[in-house]
């Protein structure tokens, strides 16, 4: 709440005095400069010789109102003011910055910047393109969402339209402490763990389809962009879930009432109240998701394999790779010359703009979906 | 000390929105006037305007000038801070503050205002508390956390902690229309008590309440939904419940409408 | 359906099979998707509980840092990478608990429909889709490109803000959303100006909220290792210098020894900090929860 305050260091001189008694000067001076002193006894102005009742009225004139110190309130304010702005700037420096750091290094760049697959950014002649890059970004996250989401929706349903209370409480929280590992320890796991336990099941894939480009062999099954999108989907599954827990359990009762009035089974009584309403929500919380996944970093890092220089292209699933993240991560210790630097920083400006779309969309249709 | 208030000509807005129009009347120091009227006629909308309360929501202004014992509140230079310093106000649901203390919750106006002498907070809450007929209930819990006490007692308490401040004016929304009738009663008779040491101005939809409990009643109407609400008459309670000038207040008394 | 006559009783009929079936198909289906969920959880953490409870147990751990230890060797502790860690978190969250707090106090109690306050929302939520390695290297190119500071772990708290700050504001700003108007009102009543009122009623009404928003971010913060590999290098010994350019840290010690063939005692170090990670993590989640569950403002 906004409250309209005046800004008062004066004391009040009682008006009615002067306009009560016509032979005395008007009060007017209202510029006049902060006094201490008490007011109600306003002798200055009193006409002399006017009878007793001046002493009543002298009694019960005026009150006393304190002086009231505004900077208390204009700090604060201020301090409160200038923490949201400095929020503006700090998410306008970092888009200005990577651009401004980047654009030399792309100005440089002697091949497409969108097409090229090498990336030589070493000594002077600068070939670096993300077309490489760019397809096992996609490619993994979008795989990642793909198993997330159908997983996601049935928790969030049996947690609003199957469970007891008390037992979707329980599983809440374990979808909480899901999302409280870091996510160091889910590359990890994912490289020794279960990459070797997928194995089998990704040889089994490859013999049977291993025709289509899609699923041919290429590297060791560990290090492949299919074990990394089943990780990243296992790490993006908290946040779907909560969104569309969210969203579901905001269905109108009164739609899910007409739905078992009419003798729906559970599964009906979903399929005609609670999805249709929950739609805009489920798809803003895939979105998200899939932002997150793109932006994964140390994950994808420790588990795909990095393709040696010159290698052959391969779209397959189960070839190695490098997304934005994980080729500027698995660089770091080189960052020392400017120019390298800014094929680096380029790579990340496209992953900044490419979660800041996917993010703006997701709240776009999220609050499309409210309004409608 | 009990302060006399004149409203001479307000009009209240709310934003471009007429609320209420052009009220005059006066109310003498160490009586109880009772608002009463029929829902949305204006009156919560005027008992804020006597401690600036309604400012809080943005765009909200008035025309004319509301007077303590001559000191015009809405002078020019005149914060409205300084003014709920010296008009106190009660609301209709009890709002304790949760992380306070029950000693903590009346002292607040006080400590938030400067006063840190242990002495001078001690005295000041056993006195208001008294004064609220709430001291022997809670004497031996002080520290306890003042949203663990029942309805009636948390809105006596909100009563210690607007006295406690000594206003010179106390103002009451509905202070007992979230309580149950044993609560209120007790509260009544506390009105009764406080009147002789502050001023008290006190909005109802309970008319027998307002019989009861005030010296002068005001009631106030709107002439058609949309249309600002109005002071409609005033004067001695008694007179007012048996036999009043206009024929709305007869009307409403009767209970033909409303 | 037909109508029953009227002298024959009401059958109330199962609805048909094919209905039945779906329902249970997708009684199913929701069944196994809670199951595949709570599996990977459990499996990560046994699998880290398992292979690097050991070194836990031994007082070497919490107490010796890893300098003068090969991969090769046993012995050696963490007590380098958990000062680094919680002392990287400390300085982002000296930052990131302040601009959140205020910048929540901004947009509930100063700014509450405003066009700027809606921008300064939208901002909100861009920064908290920022990937950590694009704010681990925009901190790179502000420090280091363009200022020439070199690395240090004050950039690398820095980075950190940017990913905890977003956290802080949002909880902060959900918990003032709840205190209810009639106490900011009570306390105008009482003659307080309004910034009292904000730092005297509503933070402590709210503080318990705005603890379980900060110790969440902290909790996120720890687990961060992007901008550890890009913005300060990993140190085996101790360091408390937060200006120096090396520090350890828990993800990067599990970093620097990712590689270990089994057989090397480096090999259980590296789970060892990770269950020390996780443990840390975990901890500060469920402090968090308890905390919100013991200060939660019933709505009225």
């Amino acid at each position: 709440m906004a409250v309209t305050d005046t800004d008062a260091t004066e004391r009040v001189e009682p008006e009615p005095l002067a306009a009560q008694d016509p032979s005395l000067s008007p009060v007017v001076d209202h510029s006049a400069v902060t006094t201490h002193s008490p007011v109600p006894k306003v002798v200055a102005h009193r006409a002399p010789g006017t009878p007793a009742d001046h002493v009543e009225r002298e009694a019960a004139r005026g009150v006393k109102l304190a002086k009231i110190s505004r900077t208390g309130d204009r700090i604060f304010r201020s301090l409160a003011t200038t923490s949201g702005l400095l929020i503006v700037l700090l998410v306008l420096f970092v888009g200005i910055f990577l651009l401004a750091l980047a654009l030399p290094s792309l100005q440089a760049n002697q091949d497409n910047f969108l097409t090229s697959r090498n990336w030589t950014v070493a000594g002077n002649e600068l070939r670096f393109g993300i077309a490489g890059l760019f397809w096992t970004t996609v490619l993994s996250a979008v795989l990642a969402m793909a198993m997330a989401v159908p997983v996601a929706v049935g928790v969030a349903l049996c947690m609003t339209q199957y469970l007891h209370k008390r037992v979707s409480g329980p599983v809440s929280f374990v979808v909480d402490l899901l999302a409280a590992v870091p996510s160091i320890i889910f590359g990890l796991w994912g490289l020794t763990v279960l990459g070797p336990f997928l194995a089998p099941g990704a040889a089994w894939l490859i013999s049977k389809l291993g025709w289509i480009p899609f699923f041919e062999r290429n590297v060791d099954p560990k290090g492949s962009v299919f074990v990394a999108s089943v990780v990243l989907a296992i790490m993006i599954l908290p946040i779907v879930i909560a969104i569309s827990r969210d969203v579901f359990a905001q269905t109108p009762r009164d739609h899910i009432e007409a739905a078992l009035a009419l003798g729906a089974t559970r599964w009906e009584v979903i399929r005609t109240a609670v999805l249709p309403h929950g739609r805009s929500g489920v798809i803003s919380a895939s979105m998200l998701g899939l932002g997150r996944a793109l932006g994964e970093t140390i994950a994808v890092m420790i588990i795909l394999t990095t393709p040696s220089p010159g290698s052959p292209f391969s779209p397959s699933i189960f070839a190695g790779g490098e997304t934005f993240a994980s080729k500027i991560a698995n660089n770091a210790a080189e960052f020392d010359s400017p120019s390298k630097t800014g094929a680096y920083i380029a790579a990340g400006l496209v992953l900044f703009v490419v979660t800041f779309a996917v993010n703006a969309i997701a709240r776009i249709i999220a609050e499309r979906g409210v309004e409608s | 000390m009990a302060r006399r208030i004149d409203v001479k000509n307000l009009d209240i807005y709310y934003g471009g929105v007429h609320a209420v129009e052009d009220v005059s009347m006066t109310v003498e120091p160490r009586t109880v006037t009772a608002f009463i009227g029929p829902s949305g006629c204006g009156k919560s909308t005027l008992l804020r305007t006597l401690n600036r309360m309604h400012e809080v929501i943005p765009g909200a202004h008035v025309r004319g000038n509301v007077q303590l014992d001559g000191t015009d509140l809405y002078g020019q230079g005149v914060d409205p801070v300084a003014v709920r310093r010296v008009v106190g106000m009660v609301f209709q649901r009890p709002n304790p503050f949760p992380s306070m203390s029950i000693f903590d919750n009346v002292a607040s106006g006080l400590r938030l205002n400067g006063v840190r002498n242990k002495g001078v907070l001690t005295d000041a809450v056993e006195r208001s508390l008294m004064a609220a007929n709430l001291w022997i209930e809670v004497k031996d819990r002080l520290g306890k956390a003042g949203i663990g006490l029942s309805g009636g007692q948390q809105q006596r308490l909100c009563i210690a902690r607007a006295i406690a401040v000594e206003p010179q004016v106390l103002l009451m929304d509905e202070p007992c229309s979230a309580l149950d009738p044993i609560s209120t009663l007790a509260i009544e008779d506390l009105i009764g008590e406080l009147k002789e040491k502050y001023t008290v101005v006190i909005v109802t939809h309970n008319m027998q309440q307002a019989a009861r409990v005030s010296d002068q009643t005001a009631f106030f109407n709107l002439a058609a939904q949309g249309k600002p609400g109005n002071l409609i008459e005033i004067g001695p309670t008694e007179k007012i419940f048996s036999n009043p000038d206009q024929q709305a207040t007869e009307d409403y008394i009767t209970g033909r409408f409303g | 359906m037909s109508a029953p006559t009227a002298d024959a009783p009401l059958a109330f009929r199962r609805p048909s099979g094919v209905r039945t079936v779906k329902n249970s198909l997708a009684t199913i289906f929701v069944t196994v998707a809670t199951l595949i969920t709570i599996i990977p959880l459990a499996w990560v953490l046994t699998t880290v509980i398992i292979k690097g409870y050991r070194l836990l147990l031994s007082s070497t751990w919490w107490l010796q840092s890893q300098r003068g230890i090969t991969p090769r060797r046993e012995g050696g502790g963490a007590y380098h990478a958990i000062v680094g860690t919680v002392e990287m978190a400390l300085i982002c969250a000296a930052i990131a608990v302040p601009l959140g707090v205020l910048g929540a106090i901004f947009l509930i109690e100063y700014g509450r429909g405003t066009k700027i306050a809606r921008g300064v929302s939208f901002m909100v939520d861009i920064l908290s889709g920022i990937p950590s390695i694009v704010a681990a290297l925009f901190i790179y190119a502000l420090f280091i490109t363009i200022f020439g500071l070199g690395r240090s772990a004050i950039a690398v708290s820095c980075a950190l803000v940017l990913l905890m700050l977003p956290v802080v504001l949002r909880s902060t700003e959900e918990m003032l959303k709840l205190v209810p108007d009639s106490l900011r009102e009570a306390s105008y009543a009482l003659g307080v100006s309004k910034w009292k009122t904000i730092v005297k009623v509503v933070i402590p009404t709210a503080f318990g909220g705005i603890v379980t928003g900060v110790m969440l971010g902290l909790a996120r913060v720890m687990g961060e290792t992007a901008p550890l590999l890009i913005l300060v290098s990993y140190a085996v010994g101790i360091n408390f210098s937060p200006t120096t350019d090396t520090m350890g840290a828990l993800p990067t010690m599990i970093n620097a020894g990712r590689d270990q063939p089994p057989q090397m005692p480096g090999y259980e170090r590296v789970w060892a900090a990770a269950l020390t990670l996780i443990m840390i993590v975990m901890l500060l989640n469920l402090l968090a929860r308890l905390i919100a569950r013991f200060t939660t403002l019933k709505e009225k």
